[in-house]
């Protein structure tokens, strides 16, 4: 399960830490964010302590209107074991009641000089990129005409070998060997490079290669959405293979369903122009120009009029 | 499919040569073979993979191995990182 450490929100928006510094290090597992205007009225019913609050100027103004016994118990409550860290926006004045309940409970308090809503949407979308769904696997993540393409297949079967001839035809490598996958967005995964490995590339018998220092920095990408999946595998003389393209299969990576094309690797087969002409096919079916398809209604309509 | 928790315990963990010689190894069988590490799993057989782990001296991995030779790929991969010589 991903999580992100309050620290590193403070960090990565440079947030002013308040009080309660004993709770940095607390864990936010969701990316919703809630602003507590109804629990500021004393609605604790359905308060959802294990988000981040938000607090802005509807809220706070409407607090300091209550009366000091209701202000420190208002604060006692939305100061829980749970609550990953409050923060204020508009660089607003934080109120001695909050910072005494905080510093009780260990919560952080941040502040922000952003307006509610900016700030409210910047954290969502950081901690929804955090939080994402993520896994690693076994393939090479090339861009291709503008298209993420990621190959799979054993080892030895020429992933690499493909994607150094594809980088030497001004395409670019995004990850060899190793990609971890991001699940982005509804229906899109991103995929980039362990941190470690970013811009190389191993050929056997070369050994490791940067790409980048090699081919410039044209040559590489730091990541990609992943659009299409071409498996590589040896000629199996009893497979089948799809000889029209009438078919499309679609493989599941976490939660989404992306193409996929299997190509037999024989001597003599250049693999890069197969992978080049695959993607620009795929342009050109999503632009609405699907050839096996046509192909096959003209066919059709021959047998129909003889 | 078997799976066994190893601890490493190569002296300076799995850098660069030692790491070629633990995929070379992995190579040897037929089962498809995964090194896991916390959340990560990369494919054993890849030497990118297994170096973008960075493992360390004293790190717990998981083998995990699927296929005709599974059990021999398992215990010689475990004994390979529990080797403290290399």
């Amino acid at each position: 399960m991903a999580k992100v450490l309050v620290e590193e929100v403070i960090n990565h928006f440079k947030l002013e830490l308040i009080c309660g510094k004993k709770g940095i290090n607390r864990e936010i597992l969701t990316s919703d964010i809630s602003r507590p205007g109804l629990e500021m009225a004393g609605f604790f019913t359905y308060y959802p302590a294990e988000r981040v609050q938000l607090l802005g100027k509807t809220e706070l103004s409407f607090f300091a209107s209550l009366s000091k016994k209701e202000r420190e118990d208002r604060m006692n409550q939305l100061c829980t074991e749970k609550t990953p860290a409050i923060v204020i926006s508009r660089g607003l004045e934080v109120p001695e009641e909050l910072i005494e309940s905080s510093e009780k409970a260990g919560v952080p308090v941040l502040r922000s000089t952003l307006k509610s809503t900016r700030l409210s949407s910047l954290i969502t979308n950081y901690l929804e990129t955090r939080l994402a769904p993520t896994t690693s696997i076994h393939g090479v993540l090339v861009d291709v005409y503008g298209v993420g393409v990621l190959l799979t297949g054993d080892s030895g079967v020429g992933k690499s070998e493909t994607a150094l001839e594809l980088v030497k035809r001004g395409h670019r490598l995004v990850a060899d060997d190793s990609v971890e996958i991001r699940q982005a967005g509804e229906n899109e995964l991103v995929g980039n490079a362990p941190e470690l490995i970013r811009h190389l590339l191993e050929i056997r018998g070369l050994g490791i290669i940067n790409v980048m220092t090699l081919f410039g920095a044209g040559a590489v990408r730091n990541y990609k959405k992943i659009a299409l999946v071409i498996h590589l595998e040896f000629w199996d003389p009893d497979k089948v293979y799809d000889r029209l393209g009438l078919e499309e299969e679609r493989v599941k990576l976490i939660d989404t369903f992306i193409p996929r094309l299997v190509l037999p690797v024989r001597p003599g087969r250049n693999l890069a122009v197969i992978v080049e002409v695959a993607s620009m096919n795929y342009r050109l079916k999503n632009m609405g120009v699907n050839t096996a398809q046509q192909f096959s209604e003209r066919l059709n309509e021959a047998i129909r009029d003889r | 499919m078997v799976e066994k928790e190893v601890k490493v315990k190569l002296k300076s963990g799995l850098q660069a040569r030692p790491a070629a010689l633990f995929v070379q190894e992995a190579n040897r069988f037929k089962s498809v073979i995964y090194l896991i590490k916390d959340d990560k799993k990369v494919n054993a057989k890849s030497i990118m993979g297994i170096m973008s782990l960075a493992i360390n001296a004293g790190s717990n991995v998981t083998l995990a191995a699927e296929g005709q030779d599974e059990n021999e790929a398992v215990s010689a991969l475990q004994s390979f990182v529990e080797n403290e010589k290399i």
